[in-house]
């Protein structure tokens, strides 16, 4: 029972299609791990079955000693298993501020009759909820955009301010998918060093999906490899880097050979 | 604090307007023909409020609100006409049945979206027309005979409370999902947010309002009918919201406003009323594809720095 995150087994078949099968992972708490493989080897797809947003078919998938499967993505997040998206899911329209306030939405507990006729609850959780996401913005250094629309935040910040908001619901547990795509090797950069940050300011667990082999190799403690749906190799940089099994799925094998 | 002036200045605001609206109607400034017509345009406000709710802050595209209009108007009018039960008690119950209706509804057809979701409301608010139709309780095709208890005071009273009750939701964190549904629904299920929670009540809240509206719809003028209930009205009400503006509450009272004014004064054209009309939407939407207020509120005009939300 030692693991936080203990995935048995568990895959997803779409009709005839089985994108994810026979998946194990074990995370233990404190840990910042990888999750990496080519195009379409399944890695969104397992983010997925983690975080709700399909169920899985096959297998359990255990948090904190609870079986997630089956549960409503909102479910998951609320308990400890936050994301970010590989495309980038703001609320564009809402001003920064109030992205981050969206992600405190669970932790208020005053009630839609409450918020109509104003009552005190009302006003003190709104008051706590406007602090703690203005505490948060700061932390991330994003507390001069605050009024500004998310939209209108340059690339970066809207990939630091989805990684606040993943934050601001408090999970024990944080999925990063592909956060370092589409950023120059100074944003990149940054963005290992506000990793390196948060796991230790927030006391996380971190797993990631990366294509960025120098982000990866650099901070990961763990690595898992993906192909074609099957969990293919599993260990620290340096094993990865030299699996015969892991080079063959990127680079092809190195003896021409019939299908296998 | 700022947002208990505010509050106290949107009820003085509304104070004066009802004083000069009362004053006009009492020292007979303004006929019979005047005076339902800013009854009809109270209607109409809160119908279009009622419905950017649904549409413009939660962003699910509902095309039957007319069905709730029925809702409220047939219900209202049996609790008075049938039972002889007081006005205000008819208005209150229109709506409960009508946000009833509204969860019926709401709770099968928000898993749908976009254009889905709009045929299938669609379908929902013809269906209740036909059932009014086929019933003979409440006079069938026939209509029903309503007698004329809407005020300029009832009909004012009604439209604070709408007012006020949907901005206050929507300064609020569960305004605050509602919006995220719109603007991510992925992005704000993976937040902690149940989505299908907060469409269903923000369609209940908008049928609600509708009832309101349809109880004071039905009281207004001395028959109700089916007829008065079908998909066109329901295209009424969504053009107030959109050209309104999409998430802006005030866009929407300035459009109803502005629409019942044109149309009313219209009718001294019959021939050439609904092309007129057509071509002022058509300018409109031609110069502010975003509605008149885009998704801001009038209060952002007075030096107040908001973002997409609904204030008063």
């Amino acid at each position: 029972m030692g693991a936080l995150l203990q995935v048995k087994n568990a895959g997803i078949q779409f009709g005839g299609l089985k994108a994810v099968s026979g998946f194990n992972m074990e995370l233990n708490q404190g840990e910042l791990v990888g999750l990496i493989g080519p195009n379409g080897a399944g890695k969104t797809t397992s983010f997925n079955l983690l975080t709700g947003v399909y169920v899985p078919t096959e297998g359990d998938i255990l948090f904190d000693g609870k079986r997630l499967n089956g549960l409503a993505p909102y479910q998951v997040t609320r308990n400890g298993i936050s994301r970010t998206f590989q495309n980038i899911r703001l609320f564009s329209e809402l001003s920064v501020l109030d992205n981050v306030k969206v992600a405190y939405h669970s932790l208020a507990k005053h009630s839609i009759l409450s918020s109509i006729f104003r009552l005190p609850s009302h006003f003190s959780e709104e008051k706590v909820m406007e602090e703690k996401s203005l505490e948060f913005l700061k932390i991330f250094q994003l507390d001069r955009y605050k009024d500004e629309k998310a939209k209108n935040l340059p690339y970066g910040q809207q990939r630091r301010l989805e990684i606040a908001r993943a934050l601001a619901a408090g999970p024990k547990l944080l999925l990063l998918d592909e956060p370092a795509a589409g950023m120059n090797p100074q944003e990149t950069h940054e963005l290992m060093e506000l990793i390196a940050f948060i796991r230790n300011q927030f006391d996380l667990t971190i797993l990631l999906i990366e294509h960025d082999m120098a982000l990866v190799m650099g901070i990961c403690e763990r690595i898992y490899v993906l192909d074609h749906g099957q969990l293919i190799a599993e260990g620290t940089p340096d094993v990865i880097r030299n699996h015969p099994k892991v080079i063959e799925a990127y680079l092809g094998e190195e003896v021409p050979n019939a299908h296998a | 604090m700022k947002k208990v002036t505010k509050f106290w200045l949107f009820l003085i605001l509304a104070g004066v307007i009802y004083g000069i609206g009362q004053a006009l109607i009492q020292t007979g400034v303004l006929n019979a023909f005047y005076s339902n017509m800013l009854t009809l345009m109270i209607i109409n406000i809160i119908l279009a409020v009622s419905l950017h709710l649904v549409i413009g802050i939660t962003g699910q595209f509902s095309i039957g609100h007319a069905g709730f209009l029925a809702v409220g108007a047939y219900v209202s009018a049996i609790i008075t006409m049938k039972f002889e039960l007081p006005f205000v008690l008819a208005i209150i119950i229109g709506g409960i049945v009508a946000a009833l209706a509204g969860l019926l509804v709401g709770i099968p057809t928000l898993r749908l979206r976009g254009d889905y979701l709009a045929i299938a409301t669609l379908g929902f608010g013809e269906i209740i027309r036909i059932v009014f139709l086929n019933i003979e309780y409440v006079g069938g095709a026939a209509g029903m005979m309503v007698s004329n208890m809407t005020t300029w005071t009832s009909a004012f009273v009604c439209l604070v409370i709408t007012i006020l009750v949907i901005s206050n939701f929507t300064n609020s964190r569960h305004g605050r999902a509602c919006i995220a549904i719109r603007e991510n629904e992925i992005a704000a299920d993976a937040m902690g947010i149940n989505t299908t929670y907060y469409k269903v009540a923000a369609f209940a809240i908008g049928s609600f309002f509708a009832g309101i509206a349809g109880g004071l719809f039905s009281h207004n003028f001395y028959i109700i009918q089916p007829t008065n209930f079908g998909f066109l009205k329901s295209f009424d009400i969504l053009i107030f919201v959109v050209l309104g503006g999409l998430g802006s509450l005030s866009g929407s009272v300035i459009s109803a406003i502005l629409l019942t004014i044109i149309s009313t004064y219209l009718q001294q054209y019959p021939e050439t009323r609904m092309i007129i009309y057509s071509v002022v939407l058509v300018v409109v939407m031609l110069y502010r594809p975003q509605g008149l207020m885009g998704t801001r509120e009038i209060t952002d005009f007075f030096g107040k720095k908001k973002s997409a939300k609904g204030g008063i």
